[in-house]
């Protein structure tokens, strides 16, 4: 099903000039509203008239975080305070947050994506919708919440945390649908058995999951633990907040970038050069209708691969592949580069392994060291040390043949590693360069 | 004919040891034999016990990755000689041996060793066929 047939089926002449209209208006109000997009488009040499076709985005400069600390808190909102009804800010694990702005009309607009997402989930105004997405200045708690308000279906607003009353909820109010991340749902799913509920027979249908990069492999674990359709919705909070794309229940196969708000590109994240569809490279996006805070080719630093072909769900809007890393996030181990989500991928195709593991980068000397440190489980344990060495050459084996790097490998004791409620942290990088 | 043994997993770090005996002994668990083995990371520590199902319980509320198993028991005189009278049939019978761990016998007259056969069945049957005693589990938990 789709929420707006109109605009997400729109057939894709109409689309692009609709983007190229939306494009022309925003780049023309940031250059004469924001004096940052002012000097970086005059030190650029381009002015809003030298955009013509959609192509012409690439003459524009790129946005990176930086440029949003170095105009912290407020700095790049082309309204006056009066206008903005909602704020919200990026975690900022290093140094200050990164701060986003809503008009009214912004949070509309956002409010029918997350609709939209929700509508490809399979979703109608009958769900009923537990929200255990983080509410307060992360966008993921609010942004489901308007969402499925703007849908007409029910949310059960239980942030994160408080994992036993969550699964007290879930048995009780019997919710159709779970938004969360996807190492969420799966804490859940091992903390309900442990409390010995049946996690497959709740009520639960569909997932939605997001905010952190995760495998298939991770997504066949949450579907068989929860017995549930697990489907992938990206946004960040720069952008606009869950429901920048989102993958539909019909294909499965890359979630829709709702085109007619956003543009999207794919960069080589070395050089900046555009990177064909179909091959990897980091996720740029524009923002077409945001009144409050509009970014133009903001560089969002996740990893993936944009895909033309049409879906058989009917949406004309380009797709793009789960993302499978950040770009700042890549280990760059002895010359290879590696994604912490290719080594959980390699993980999880162990029968037995659960994905609980931890990175340790270091260097020795001269020499880079990966170390992965796994969560021993009770299907895996064996009272015989050869079959324990077994598993750890097994994975050592793979990790090589799969990504070309040697790591060590040490198995640690079960529910050893920490549990995280939001975004997972899985990289401990100890080398000084 | 099986004797029930317990086998817990262990990071190979100060401390490790420590909690596992720590949650016996505020549950008031006898240790019969134990032995503990090692990699350069980690441990697998054997533990026969006086109460097992109460062991299971506290080890796995503590979090604890662990296992029930069997192994076989075998009483032997205590004197030169008395090892090599097992090996020597078994490998006769070709029974292979995973692990073995021993101990003497509170009277000091017999010693008691614990095999871990890759196949169990087949290692009992030897045993028994070659006159050997082989103690029930009840008899090694009440010792």
């Amino acid at each position: 099903m789709i929420f707006n047939e109109e605009f997400e089926t729109l057939p894709r002449e109409a689309l692009e000039a609709l983007q190229l209209k939306r494009l022309q208006q925003v780049v023309r109000r940031v250059y004469h509203t924001v004096g940052f997009y002012k000097n970086a488009f005059d030190e650029a040499g381009v002015t809003p008239d030298d955009i013509k076709t959609l192509d012409d985005i690439r003459k524009l400069p790129f946005t990176v975080k930086q440029d949003l600390r170095d105009n912290y808190p407020f700095g790049l909102f082309t309204v006056p305070m009066s206008n903005i009804v909602r704020l919200h800010a990026s975690s900022g694990t290093t140094g200050k947050p990164t701060v986003v702005g809503y008009t009214q009309r912004d949070i509309e607009t956002w409010s029918c994506l997350m609709a939209r997402s929700l509508v490809a989930a399979g979703l109608t105004k009958n769900d009923v919708i537990h929200n255990a997405y983080g509410y307060g200045l992360f966008t993921g708690g609010l942004g489901v919440h308007y969402g499925v308000e703007r849908l007409g279906a029910s949310v059960i607003p239980m942030s994160g945390g408080s994992t036993k009353k969550q699964i007290m909820i879930l048995q009780d109010f019997g919710p159709t649908a779970i938004c969360c991340t996807p190492s969420y749902a799966l804490y859940l799913a091992e903390r309900g058995e442990e409390m010995g509920v049946d996690m497959r027979s709740l009520n639960l249908r569909v997932g939605i999951f997001g905010a952190e990069p995760w495998s298939e492999m991770m997504r066949q674990a949450i579907e068989e633990k929860l017995g549930i359709k697990a489907l992938d919705i990206y946004g960040l909070s720069e952008i606009i907040g869950p429901g920048v794309a989102m993958e539909c229940a019909e294909g499965r196969n890359g979630l829709h970038v709702f085109e007619d708000h956003f543009i999207v590109e794919t960069i080589n994240p070395a050089t900046g050069e555009p990177v064909p569809n179909g091959e990897e490279g980091e996720l740029v996006f524009t923002t077409l209708t945001k009144e409050a805070f509009p970014l133009i080719r903001y560089r969002t630093r996740d990893m993936s691969r944009l895909m033309a072909e049409p879906c058989r769900c009917g949406r004309t809007h380009m797709r793009m592949e789960r993302v499978s890393g950040r770009s700042d996030d890549m280990l760059i181990i002895r010359g290879v580069n590696v994604f912490p989500s290719q080594i959980e991928s390699v993980l999880l195709s162990i029968e037995g392994l659960e994905p609980h593991y931890e990175l340790i980068v270091d260097r020795d000397g001269s020499l880079d060291t990966l170390e992965i440190h796994v969560e021993m489980s009770e299907d895996l344990f064996s009272d015989e040390i050869k079959t324990l060495q077994n598993i750890e050459r097994r994975i050592t084996k793979d990790i090589k043949d799969y990504l070309g790097v040697t790591a060590k490998v040490k198995l640690v004791g079960s529910k050893s590693l920490q549990r995280f409620e939001g975004k997972a942290q899985r990289v401990i990088d100890r080398r000084t360069l | 004919m099986k004797v029930e043994q317990i086998s817990v997993f262990l990071e190979n770090k100060p401390g490790g040891l420590e909690h596992v005996t720590r949650v016996l002994t505020d549950s008031n668990i006898n240790i019969r034999a134990l032995s503990l083995a090692d990699t350069s990371d980690f441990g697998i520590l054997r533990l026969i016990l006086n109460d097992i199902d109460t062991a299971e319980k506290a080890l796995q509320g503590e979090g604890f990755t662990m296992r029930r198993s069997h192994v076989v028991a075998v009483e032997i005189p205590d004197r030169p000689g008395g090892m090599h009278s097992i090996s020597k049939i078994l490998a006769e019978h070709n029974i292979n041996v995973e692990y073995a761990y021993a101990f003497v016998e509170r009277s000091g007259e017999n010693a008691i060793i614990i095999f871990r056969f890759d196949d169990i069945d087949a290692g009992i049957d030897v045993l028994l066929k070659n006159g050997f005693t082989v103690l029930p589990g009840e008899k090694i938990y009440r010792l």
